[in-house]
């Protein structure tokens, strides 16, 4: 780049081939990342039919929570949409879950095996990037179908569907919860290069997850707790936070009930997240390669 | 070696340029039993080990050295260093006139580094998605990628390999494989580690020949770290010798032999078994087994002593070699001594 960047003449014909190539890099990275995904195609249908399990439990307490009460709604729910929520929520984290990658990453760091993508002329994190994806498409080819006979079965506690605009949301929601749980992981494993053990960092970064997220219930129901600011429920201060983008949002855009202005400024937030977790992602990497000691040989 | 002759001067065009070069590892010492490792919670005692304490090296073009020293000299910590995979705490590097810690891809896409096993092959896959991955990150081209693939694949004789899962291959097996995935892109500079490790004698042998022949076609720089005195014997003009993080003895291999040795082995095979004094005008006798009794004979009495013990009718058949360089090796290792005088660091003889 030194010399010959003087001029604005080379730079601009430079940079399309590099992002092509870049890009040709990354897919062929993909490509043998699926390829390896395939090899334990018997692990993953295993884990696709355990997935399913635990959205039973949930759907059996609700059950009984309205079973107990007279009222027809909770916080604005009523049986059906806690049910279709549920399901939705077990959609959206079919997405933004990353298992094992902040453990993976800590490990590499550990054990040495990191060093590789330091010698190598290649991104770690576009590397990661490629083999999630590649992860989750296997996946996704693999859950489809069981996935698709409970929507199938349970399409009765669903409202009718939201309009083709709602639904674009909807899906730009899920790939963005992809990535921002991608990157809010990976930045997680990055402390390895810090700490020696993750895993119960990732353990307590789990259990906020669970509660913030939506994933064990829906966020708005915290709207009548107050923090103590005049006007201002927990749920208000929830939506600024990045973890009800990884399994309440796209599911409460699905069901209507956020819209309008409401759903763009929600929809920006997530874009900030996301745009935040990648820099943190990357900043974390290039400070802690720098102290790497390449210990583990 | 044949190809000493057409040796670029180091001094002139250095590939690989360390000045001053030291790295330091802060270590928590962790004392031993419960109540101590509780106390170690609140008070953490730790000391910094120096790994490398301000080498200075220049390699050029085509070399091929050699890093001795025993476990834990900075061998390894210095083959980090000059890829770049660490970053030093004082001192300067220039590889290929980039500063290796920076990790420019233009850098990244001249050099490799082999070091253990499960490097950079994909563990679950065959070799050969392995290699046309590089083909991608190292932007080689194809009809070249296929020419240099089925070069290297057929020197090592693992063609038949390349489409088994690596993980199925045997440890001599997946060197062999690692070494073609580091030689791909046709890198200018090798960094080995340990490359023979574990590897039965054929599978070194043939490691060697390969080396030897990668090195001398395209002049690549290469530095390696072994144990194995056999690698050396068979690939390094020059030796880098480390010990306590400090570069010891530099030169050439023939030049440790002439230099730390004081005497040569003399084996003779007699009629019979002899009395120590028979065989101890000869020289110092080490071991007497039978009939053959090994010897130390000063090197400068060789002279000397052969023609007496070609006399001695009592002498069937005598063979006189160096000291094995593992054993002088041993021995520089032991000894604290300074670097030789007169032998600057980073001059190569």
């Amino acid at each position: 780049m030194s010399g010959r960047s003087v001029t604005l003449e080379p730079d601009r014909h430079v940079a399309p081939p590099r992002l092509l190539e870049g890009l040709r890099v990354w897919c062929t990275m993909l490509a043998i990342c699926l390829e390896e995904r395939l090899v334990y195609r018997g692990d993953f249908l295993l884990g696709t039919a355990m997935r399913f399990l635990p959205i039973v439990t949930q759907i059996f307490l609700w059950t009984a929570v309205f079973s107990a009460t007279s009222r027809a709604d909770i916080a604005g729910y009523t049986r059906d949409d806690v049910v279709a929520y549920y399901l939705l929520t077990m959609l959206t984290r079919a997405f933004s879950s990353m298992p094992g990658l902040a453990g993976g990453i800590a490990r590499s760091i550990r054990d040495g095996s990191i060093k590789k993508f330091l010698v190598q002329p290649v991104d770690f994190i576009g590397f990661l990037l490629a083999a999630r994806v590649a992860h989750k498409l296997v996946y996704y080819a693999v859950a489809i179908v069981p996935f698709a006979a409970v929507f199938l079965l349970c399409r009765g506690y669903f409202p009718p569907p939201p309009d083709a605009p709602t639904v674009l949301v909807f899906l730009a929601s899920l790939v963005l919860a992809f990535l921002l749980g991608f990157f809010m992981e990976a930045t997680l494993g990055m402390l390895g290069f810090w700490v020696l053990e993750v895993s119960s960092i990732v353990f307590g970064y789990m259990l906020v997850q669970y509660l913030l997220s939506g994933h064990m219930f829906p966020i708005d129901m915290l709207a009548g707790i107050p923090t103590g600011m005049p006007g201002v429920s927990v749920a208000d201060l929830v939506q600024w936070l990045p973890f009800g983008y990884t399994a309440y949002f796209p599911a409460a855009v699905w069901l209507g009930k956020i819209e309008g202005q409401e759903l763009f400024r929600a929809l920006a937030v997530e874009v900030g997240w996301v745009v935040v977790m990648a820099l943190a992602c990357r900043a974390a990497w290039h400070r802690g390669t720098r102290r790497y000691g390449a210990f583990g040989g | 070696m044949d190809n000493s002759a057409s040796r670029s001067n180091p001094t002139s065009t250095p590939v690989i340029e360390v000045e001053g070069l030291a790295k330091e590892y802060r270590v928590h010492d962790k004392p031993e039993g419960l109540a101590a490792s509780v106390r170690s919670l609140f008070h953490r005692t730790s000391r910094v080990v120096e790994a490398l304490r301000g080498v200075d090296l220049q390699v050029g073009r085509g070399e091929f050295v050699a890093l001795l020293g025993p476990n834990g000299a900075g061998k390894t910590t210095f083959l980090k260093l000059l890829s770049g995979i660490i970053t030093p705490s004082r001192g300067t590097a220039r590889v290929l006139g980039h500063v290796p810690w920076v990790r420019e891809n233009e850098f990244r896409r001249r050099f490799a580094l082999v070091m253990g096993q499960r490097n950079q092959l994909w563990w679950d896959l065959p070799a050969a998605e392995s290699f046309r991955l590089h083909r991608e990150i190292y932007r080689i081209e194809p009809s070249r990628f296929t020419r240099v693939r089925d070069e290297l694949v057929d020197l090592l004789g693992v063609r038949q390999l390349v489409l088994q899962p690596v993980r199925e291959l045997s440890l001599g097996e997946r060197m062999k494989l690692e070494l073609v995935a580091a030689l791909l892109h046709e890198p200018e500079v090798l960094f080995l580690d340990e490359p023979t490790i574990g590897l039965d004698v054929v599978a070194q042998h043939t490691i060697h020949a390969f080396l030897r022949h990668v090195q001398a076609e395209r002049r690549v720089t290469v530095m390696l770290t072994t144990h194995y005195m056999k690698d050396v014997a068979a690939l390094c003009e020059r030796v880098v010798v480390i010990t306590h993080g400090d570069i010891l003895y530099d030169g050439s291999l023939a030049d440790i032999v002439d230099r730390f040795t004081t005497h040569k082995i003399v084996t003779l095979d007699l009629d019979e078994v002899p009395s120590p004094a028979r065989v101890a005008r000869y020289g110092f006798p080490c071991e007497v087994r039978g009939p053959r009794v090994v010897l130390r004979v000063d090197r400068g009495r060789i002279a000397e002593v052969l023609p007496d013990i070609l006399r001695d009718a009592g002498v069937r058949d005598v063979s006189v070699e160096d000291v094995p360089l593992e054993e002088i090796v041993a021995e520089l290792f032991r000894s604290t001594r300074p670097r030789p005088v007169g032998e600057p660091a980073g001059a190569s003889p």
